[in-house]
C-alpha cells in the first residue's frame, strides 16, 4: 500500500524550501522502489517547523521538521516513512503541545486534509453547516450567527449577525456578499492560510451568508501579494461549481449562489470596507462617507454584506455545531475563538487559534518560547500597523477587544510582533507616521499632510533638536489626526505613535544611550 | 518566468476585449497588461478610456492611485523586500541596507544590466518567517545577507 506523506503547499511553507522538499522526496522514493503519494496540504501554523512534513502511520500522523532538502535521504535512511527515529522527529503532529493546546474551530481542517479534495473536506466536516442552513429561513440564519455573538475578524469587530439582519431588511433586486481578503496588517497570515489551506470553507461560508441575506452572487478581494492565495481559491471556486455547491442550484435546492475572485492592486487602504469596494468597481480606492453603509449602499450601489475573511470562515462551523457552542468560548463580550498570528521576533512562530481570554504573556512565553534572536523581550506591536506598542509591564493584558480599548490598542486581526531589545521605538513610531503618508488615500489632509509632518517632528526629534518641544508638536498633531480623520488609517495611526512615546520615553529622549539600541539609521 | 513581452497595442487591445465586459474591470485589465508585459503602456490609456467609457483622466487617475502598476518596464527579474513591522523585528533593514549595495540601486531603480528591479513591499503574510521577499513570483523567508546573493546569484543566471 502506497505511504500518505504531507508537504505543505503554503506558501509560507513553500518559502523556506517546501517544494524542493517534495521533488526530493519523490525523486528518492522512486530511486528507493517505495510507493508514496505526496499530499499537498495547508500549513499546520507551526511555522518555525516548516517545512513540515508529516507520514501517515497507523491513522496518526507523525511530523518531521523543519525539514531542508539535504535531510531527505537521511530520512528515509530512519525509515522515516513507519515513523522511525530522526533527529527531526517531532512525534505525533496532534500531540505537539503548540498545536495540542489549541482550540481550533475556524482552523479546524487547515494543514490535515487535501485543501482541494471536496471528499477530504465532507469527510472533515464539511458542508454540515449549508445543509442545515439551506433547512432555514433566511431570519433563521441571521439569529443563528447573532446569538454565537461572532463579531467581525477584519479589525473593527462589529457584531457579523447585526451586519447581516441590515441587509437582509433591505429590500434590492440584488444584493452582494463582499470578501474582504486584503489582509494589509503586517504580522498577519491567518485569511492567507485559509484561502491556501481550506479555500471549501470560505466559499462555503459565502455560501451561507448568500442566503442568509438573499444574496446571490459574492466577490472575494484578495490582495496581490497573495498570488497563491488567489489562484487556489480560483481552483476551489472551479471545483465547488462542478460538484454543484456554487452556481445556480446549490446541493440540488433549486437555490442559486456564484462567486468571483478579483485581486487588490497593492493598497493598504483598500482594505477599508469602502475603499475596497470602489476599487472592486475599478475605480481609485479612496474611502467613501458613511452614512450609507455598505449594508444599505453597498457594491455598485446596492446591499451588500462586506466580511473579513475568517469572520466568513467562522460561519460554517457556527450553523454546523449551533450558536450556543461557539459563543461557550471566549470572555467577556468577545466570544468564539481568535486565531491569532504570533511573528515577528519569536522563536516559534506561527498561528494559535484559541479562545479570547489568554494573556500576552502566556502567548509570547508558552507558545512562543521567547524572543528568536535570544536577547530581551522589549516591546510588542498587536493589531498592525494601526495596533499600539505594549512594553513588558502590560504583558498580563488578556486578548479581548474590551481590554485592549481600554489600553488605547486593538486587538484588530489578531497580528502579535514581537521586539526584542534592538527595537528602537522612536524609529518604530516613524514608520508609522510614514507607512501612513505612503499609503493614504488623500482625502482628509491631517491624514494625508500630518503623516508626512509627522516623519519630520520625529526626525527632529531623533536628531536630538528641541526634543520637548517637537513632543508637543507630535502630540498636537496626533489629536488632529484623530480628531480629524474620515477613516482609521489616519485615525487610528496615532496609537502607535502616542503608545510608543507613553510606554517607551527613553527611546525619545536622544541624550541618553540606552543599552541595546540600534543607532539611528 | 516572467519575461516580459514587449508592449504591443495590438495583443494589449485584444487583452482589454478579454476582460472589459467584467463588472469593475479596470483592475483585471490593468493587471493582465502588467502581467503580459511587466508594465501599462501610457499610450493605451486613449484605448482603456474608451473600451470602458471612462474618461482619460479617470483611468489615469486609476493606475497612478495603485502601487502596482509601473509606468515603464521592469528589469528581467523584481525583487520585492518586505519594510514592514514583522520583518523589521527580525533585521530587515540590514537586509535592505546589503540588497541596494550589492545591486548598485535605490528601491524604485532597475540595474545598468538590466538584471533586476528592486521594489519595496509592505507585508508578503509570510511573517512568521521574516524576514521574507519575493524575486518574480516566488516568496521566500528566513533570508539573510548569504541567502540573498544566492538567490540573486541563481535568478541572475536565469534567462
Ligand atoms: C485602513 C484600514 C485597513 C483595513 N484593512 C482590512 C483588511 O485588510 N482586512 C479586513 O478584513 N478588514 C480590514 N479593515 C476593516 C474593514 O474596514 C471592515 O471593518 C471589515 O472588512 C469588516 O469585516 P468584519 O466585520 O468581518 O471584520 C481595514 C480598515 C481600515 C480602516
Ligand atoms: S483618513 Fe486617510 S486614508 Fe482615511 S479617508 Fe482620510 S485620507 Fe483617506
Ligand atoms: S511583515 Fe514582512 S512578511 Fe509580513
Amino acid at each position: 500500500m502506497s505511504v500518505r506523506v504531507f508537504v505543505p503547499g503554503d506558501s509560507a511553507a513553500l518559502s523556506v524550501g517546501a517544494d524542493e522538499v517534495a521533488e526530493r522526496l519523490a525523486a528518492e522514493a522512486r530511486a528507493r522502489k517505495l510507493d508514496l503519494t505526496i499530499v499537498r496540504n495547508g500549513s499546520r501554523g507551526l511555522y518555525w517547523l516548516e517545512p513540515l512534513i508529516e507520514v501517515q502511520v497507523d491513522g496518526a500522523r507523525i511530523a518531521y521538521g523543519p525539514v531542508a532538502v539535504e535531510d531527505v535521504a537521511s530520512l528515509f535512511d530512519a525509515n522515516f516513512v513507519a515513523g522511525g527515529a530522526h533527529k527531526l522527529r517531532q512525534g505525533p503532529t496532534d500531540e505537539i503541545p503548540y498545536l495540542k493546546k489549541q482550540q481550533r474551530l475556524t482552523f479546524a481542517r487547515c494543514g490535515i486534509t487535501d485543501p482541494l479534495s471536496l471528499d477530504d473536506y465532507r469527510a472533515h466536516g464539511g458542508y454540515r453547516g449549508l445543509t442545515r442552513a439551506l433547512e432555514l429561513a433566511p431570519d433563521a440564519i441571521v439569529k443563528e450567527v447573532i446569538d454565537s455573538g461572532l463579531r467581525g475578524r477584519g479589525g473593527a469587530g462589529f457584531p457579523t449577525g447585526i451586519k447581516w439582519r441590515t441587509v437582509l431588511a433591505t429590500p434590492a433586486d440584488r444584493k452582494y456578499i463582499v470578501c474582504n481578503a486584503d489582509e494589509g496588517d503586517s504580522g498577519t497570515f491567518s485569511d492567507r492560510m485559509i484561502m491556501e489551506g481550506d479555500p471549501f470553507v470560505l466559499i462555503e461560508g459565502m455560501t451561507i451568508a448568500g442566503l442568509a441575506v438573499g444574496a446571490t452572487e459574492g466577490y472575494i478581494y484578495i490582495r496581490s501579494e497573495y498570488p497563491h492565495a488567489f489562484r487556489q481559491m480560483n481552483r476551489a471556486i472551479e471545483l465547488a461549481h462542478r460538484a454543484g455547491l456554487l452556481g445556480s442550484n446549490l446541493m440540488g435546492s433549486g437555490k442559486a449562489f456564484e462567486l468571483h475572485t478579483r485581486l487588490g492592486a497593492g493598497a493598504y487602504i483598500c482594505g477599508e470596507e469602502t475603499s475596497l469596494l470602489e476599487s472592486l468597481e475599478g475605480k481609485r480606492g479612496q474611502v467613501r462617507f458613511k452614512p450609507p453603509l455598505p449594508a444599505i449602499e453597498g457594491l455598485f450601489g446596492k446591499p451588500t454584506v462586506i466580511n473579513n475573511v475568517i469572520s466568513l470562515a467562522s460561519v460554517p462551523i457556527i450553523l454546523d455545531r449551533g450558536a450556543e457552542h461557539y459563543r461557550d468560548f471566549g470572555m467577556g463580550r468577545s466570544r468564539g475563538t481568535l486565531p491569532i498570528q504570533l511573528a515577528g521576533n519569536i522563536k516559534q512562530g506561527g498561528l494559535v487559534e484559541l479562545a479570547f481570554g489568554i494573556t500576552l504573556r502566556q502567548l509570547i512565553d508558552e507558545f512562543g518560547g521567547g524572543t528568536a534572536s535570544g536577547r530581551p523581550f522589549r516591546a510588542v506591536q498587536v493589531g498592525g500597523p494601526l495596533g499600539a506598542y505594549f512594553p513588558e509591564k502590560l504583558l498580563d493584558t488578556p486578548l479581548d477587544y474590551e481590554a485592549f480599548a481600554a489600553l488605547k490598542g486593538m486587538l484588530g486581526h489578531g497580528g502579535v510582533v514581537v521586539f526584542d531589545d534592538s527595537v528602537d521605538l522612536a524609529l518604530q513610531a516613524r514608520f508609522a507616521m510614514e507607512f501612513c503618508a505612503i499609503e493614504s488615500c488623500g482625502k482628509c489632509t491631517p491624514c494625508r499632510i500630518g503623516s508626512t509632518r509627522g516623519v519630520e517632528v520625529i526626525d527632529r526629534i531623533v536628531a536630538g533638536t528641541e526634543i520637548g518641544k517637537n513632543l508637543t508638536v507630535l502630540d498636537d498633531l496626533c489629536e488632529t489626526m484623530i480628531d480629524g480623520s474620515l477613516c482609521a488609517l489616519g485615525g487610528l495611526t496615532p496609537f502607535p505613535v502616542l503608545s510608543a512615546v507613553k510606554h517607551f520615553p527613553e527611546d525619545f529622549d536622544r541624550s541618553s544611550p540606552r543599552a541595546g539600541r540600534r543607532s539611528a539609521a | 518566468m516572467p519575461n516580459y513581452a514587449v508592449w504591443d497595442d495590438k495583443a494589449a487591445s485584444s487583452l482589454i476585449d478579454e476582460h472589459r465586459a467584467k463588472p469593475g474591470a479596470l483592475l483585471p485589465i490593468l493587471h493582465a497588461l502588467q502581467e503580459r508585459f511587466g508594465y501599462v503602456d501610457g499610450g493605451i490609456v486613449p484605448t482603456l478610456a474608451k473600451a470602458l467609457n471612462l474618461s482619460r483622466a479617470e483611468v489615469h487617475g486609476v493606475i497612478s492611485f495603485y502601487h502596482d502598476f509601473r509606468d515603464s518596464p521592469p528589469g528581467r527579474h523584481v525583487v520585492r523586500l518586505c519594510r514592514a513591522e514583522a520583518c523589521q523585528s527580525m533585521g530587515n533593514e540590514q537586509l535592505i541596507t546589503h540588497a541596494k549595495q550589492r545591486l548598485g540601486v535605490d528601491f524604485h531603480e532597475t540595474t545598468h544590466d538590466g538584471r533586476f528591479t528592486l521594489e519595496a513591499v509592505y507585508c508578503l503574510g509570510n511573517c512568521a518567517c521574516a524576514p521574507a521577499l519575493t524575486i518574480d513570483d516566488k516568496v521566500y523567508g528566513r533570508v539573510d545577507a548569504a541567502r540573498l546573493d544566492q538567490l540573486l546569484d541563481q535568478a541572475g543566471k536565469r534567462p
